[in-house]
């Protein structure tokens, strides 16, 4: 086992999955903003909100474009870096996966081509039902990639097999009911719609604030002054279920999360701030009686368990982890023996964590003592950054409750382009969303280390056996095409909102709509010799 | 499990059908888009040109390239060791597949932002690769994949693959990498025929009879070729309704083994018979002018060479060269039995549905892209 392998493979998913996420929450948000904007078109028959829609599908179809480019690569890495992962929970990962692009990714790419191309070759109605099909494709897939996710962090609903080695699916319906993956779901798609709604109500704020296409920017503002605030109540509620759900399967995440190192009394106190001493444990720190069990356990008087205590029960799970193996080992070699089959089913729950010995000997059966207590010292994932980044993720989403909520009171007064303070503020706060989303994903997916499956299959047992140098031009080619892109896509996007706008749609003559002219003059020659 | 009304031998083997069916979806749907990729810096040379070409797949481009997002999906759903081993054995090959995909939705998004002709240049290249360098390494991975792939499987599954990325440009599998390319060439050319007119789609039968041409002669060169081949023979009684285990079986090398299964199956000969037929047929339609004729006639010729290819090898997914016994078969490589139907499920529900509103689109988008047409679109590429 290459551990700079695993490491590195681990890099390149989470680049390759965190520059993914910044497309696909604008994605989810935008493509129901549209839809909304759309229907009020359609409805009132007001031409500025088909001016609108169309302005925002313009910002809409720069980042879907960079959305598929970085979406493809997510599905086949799997297989690529994870082949060993893709194996093991193969019979059950991979069902979601085909299903996300059965029901819900054809759904969204096939109709996005006529959203933009179809405008003037169906009914206004036949589009708005197009533009809707775009946004629910959008959300459908996030569905079922959080099934999958889900899945990965409260692997319900299947069993190992020892005649196939792999966890194989025993109820489809536990996998789809998955309480973790609705949490998950509902939380996540709702951050997205705050992210397209503080995207169109930042852009919406610049314009008001210079004074251009205030009309456009009015409407566009109120409708993602509603449509936030609805999701940053929806991500709050959620989020707390997803903390609740993650305390019943994943004690040992909300431990590190709280940086709760011993198990406290309940109702526990939450900490809010604190200072982590030498060993990692905090010397100093601000909590709130009771709150932390109420938000965890929601009752005061179930105990919230610590890392310590937590670890203690890991190292008896790893021992029986490798009874568990030994058990398999001897099913593996004579299918046969019937005692070894008792063994195994009695203890197979706890294969994972004896695999966990796997990195430090091939044969776990001959486990020292030591070496038992340094694996379930693995199970504690690195305290800090999650304590942090938790921290921000949840102010950033009260804050953006707080602040849709004063731009919805606001603009239900009427008081929308009166302030420009607020309204330069609301420009600046554009990128909040994105930080309280690569947290959240940071917190869920690091949180779960050492796992890649919760308690099921340790991630560095899980990659494919690449070498290095496969992994260093892989990850510099991703990084170096991604941040080109990303940088081109965000200066497109600043030529389009500058650019603002058009007056008229479809006159014949407007061949250069959305079409910038403003790079240096050169011999323009219509012949391309290249 | 008893209560599954399909036996586990039929459901592997109707797994083993549909992932054809994506595969060769991809090729013909996507092929379209790839073809039209790698014929874009020929066919069209001035700018006006170039549009004319992207806004004819512009609208339905995403759609077609969910058929290999969707192929993918379905080997890891349906074939997890088929997934992992392929996709970490060609690791090298599969990210210069993935770098060349990614750069076609920006290409297609970003070029018709800014009218500055070396930014448009710029993005042509990189349209260009997008679509000749997935058709080219494609069929490299498949004429690796009749070579044997360089893997081996310890007991508790884990696959090593020892080749590396040099090693799969042998001369047979640059050839297969020429049959993919002169296919989706041919596919590319027929639509451009189908829908443009003047100069454009004169290029385009030009090029496509031409790519017509020389595919049926590297077709029937790989032939022969494969004839010389060792080909890999399962020489252990397969339990098609067994646990998969692939290091239960022996396996045995010989001569010309990929044609066994059309002296034991005549009918299997259809394929090749097709792949031949329908890229004469495209190049005669496409010489004459018939438009319709010639896109079906490549749909046809392409879904001719991928199913030889499939059925040459059946029962294997992959071979492999190191290790013969681990080599990767339907019977052995599969998901479980429940996964299998339930998959069979939703496939057979949403595929249907998929179709029909496809169709719709297509339909909507139907007509002669010109350059006169381009105009009135505030979204054209």
């Amino acid at each position: 086992m290459d551990m700079l392998v695993v490491d590195l493979s681990r890099w390149q998913f989470a680049a390759t999955a965190m520059y993914h996420f910044i497309f696909v929450p604008l994605t989810l948000g935008l493509s129901f903003m549209m839809a909304i904007m759309e229907s009020v078109y359609v409805m009132t028959g007001r031409e500025i909100w088909r001016k609108a829609t169309l302005f925002w599908g313009t910002l809409f179809g720069v980042n879907f474009a960079m959305g598929v480019a970085t979406g493809i690569v997510m599905e086949f890495q799997f297989g690529m870096n994870w082949s060993y992962y893709s194996h093991y929970v193969g019979d059950v990962f991979g069902a979601p996966l085909a299903i996300e692009g059965l029901m819900a990714f054809f759904l969204e790419a096939t109709f996005v081509g006529l959203f933009f191309f179809g405008w003037d070759r169906m009914s206004k109605l036949g589009h708005l039902v197009v533009t809707w099909l775009v946004a629910f494709g959008a959300n459908f897939s996030a569905l079922w990639i959080l099934i999958a996710n889900g899945w990965m962090q409260n692997p319900v609903g299947a069993k190992f097999n020892p005649d196939t080695m792999r966890m194989e699916i025993t109820d489809f319906a536990a996998v789809l009911f998955n309480t973790v993956a609705q949490a998950k779901f509902v939380h996540t798609v709702s951050a997205g719609y705050v992210s397209g709604a503080m995207f169109v109500l930042a852009i919406s704020a610049l314009f008001l604030v210079k004074g251009k296409h205030v009309e456009l920017a009015k409407r566009s503002a109120v409708v993602a002054a509603s449509f936030g605030l609805a999701s940053a109540l929806s991500v709050v509620v959620l989020g707390d279920e997803s903390g609740y759900v993650a305390t019943e399967h994943q004690k040992m995440k909300i431990a590190a999360i709280e940086a709760s190192f011993h198990t406290e009394a309940a109702p526990a106190p939450w900490t809010v701030l604190a200072i982590p001493g030498a060993d990692g444990e905090p010397i100093w720190s601000f909590s709130i009686p009771w709150m932390g069990g109420i938000i965890t356990t929601r009752s005061l008087n179930e105990e919230l368990e610590g890392i310590h205590e937590l670890v203690d029960r890991a190292e008896d799970r790893i021992r029986t982890g490798v009874i568990a193996y030994e058990a398999l080992q001897q099913i593996r070699a004579d299918g046969t023996d019937t005692a070894a089959r008792a063994v195994f089913d009695e203890h197979w729950a706890d294969l994972g964590y004896g695999l966990l010995l796997k990195r430090y000997r091939a044969d776990i059966e001959n486990a020292t003592d030591a070496e038992i207590a340094m694996a379930a010292a693995d199970t504690v994932p690195d305290v800090w950054p999650l304590f942090w980044t938790f921290r921000i993720m949840m102010g950033l989403g009260f804050f953006f409750i707080a602040f849709f909520g004063l731009w919805f009171y606001r603009a239900s007064r009427g008081w929308i382009d009166t302030n420009k303070p607020l309204l330069w503020l609301t420009v600046l706060l554009l990128p909040t969303p994105w930080i309280a989303i690569e947290s959240g994903w940071f917190i869920a997916e690091f949180g779960r280390q050492p796992w890649v499956v919760e308690g099921v299959l340790p991630t560095f047992y899980a990659a494919s056996s690449l070498n290095v140098l496969d992994l260093v031009l892989s990850l510099s080619f991703f990084v170096l095409l991604y941040t080109v892109l990303l940088v081109i896509m965000v200066i497109l996007m600043v030529r389009i909102i500058k650019a603002g706008p058009k007056e008229k749609l479809f006159t014949p003559d407007d061949e250069d709509d959305f079409v910038i002219t403003t790079l240096p003059a050169t011999p323009a020659t219509k012949e391309l010799v290249s | 499990m008893s209560t599954i009304p399909l036996d586990y031998e039929a459901l592997r083997l109707i797994w083993w059908l549909l992932l054809g069916v994506l595969l060769i979806g991809f090729a013909i749907m996507g092929g379209r888009d790839l073809g039209v990729g790698a014929l874009l810096p020929f066919v069209a040379r001035t700018d006006e040109e170039r549009r004319v070409l992207l806004n004819l797949i512009g609208p339905t481009w995403e759609g077609n390239q969910v058929w290999l997002v969707l192929g993918g999906g379905a080997i890891f759903a349906a074939f997890p060791p088929l997934y992992a081993a392929s996709f970490s054995g060609f690791y090298l090959a599969m990210i210069v597949i993935l770098l060349a995909l990614i750069l076609r939705p920006v290409g297609f998004k970003f070029r018709g932002k800014i009218s500055d002709p070396r930014w448009r240049a710029t993005w042509d290249w990189a349209l260009f690769i997008g679509g000749f360098v997935p058709a080219l390494i494609m069929g490299v991975a498949v004429g690796n994949v009749l070579l044997g792939a360089p893997f081996h499987l310890d007991d508790t599954m884990r696959i090593f693959y020892t080749g590396n990325f040099f090693q799969l440009l042998m001369p047979f599998a640059l050839l297969a990498g020429l049959v993919s390319l002169g296919m989706i060439v041919t596919q590319g050319a027929a639509v451009i025929a189908g829908r443009t007119e003047g100069v454009i789609a004169e290029r385009a039968r030009t090029y496509g009879s031409l790519a017509g041409l020389v595919t049926i002669v590297l077709f029937a060169l790989g032939g022969l070729w494969v004839a010389m081949l060792n080909g890999h023979v399962v020489t252990s009684v397969i339990d098609p309704n067994g646990a998969i285990n692939p290091l239960a079986k022996t396996v045995e090398l010989v001569p010309g083994g990929w044609l066994r299964n059309y002296g034991t199956y005549p009918w299997m000969l259809a394929a090749p018979v097709i792949g031949f037929a329908g890229l004469a047929l495209a190049v005669l339609s496409l010489r004459s002018g018939l438009k319709l004729l010639a896109l079906l006639a490549s749909s046809a010729g392409i879904f001719g060479i991928i199913s030889t290819a499939g059925l040459s090898i059946f029962p294997f997914f992959l071979p492999s060269s190191t290790m013969p016994e681990a080599g990767l078969t339907l019977w052995d490589a599969s998901s479980s039995h429940l996964t299998l139907f339930i998959m069979l499920l939703v496939t057979a529900f949403f595929l249907p549905i998929i179709l029909v509103y496809t169709a719709f689109v297509f339909r909507v988008m139907r007509g002669t892209v010109t350059t006169e047409s381009l105009g009135k679109n505030p979204n054209a590429y």
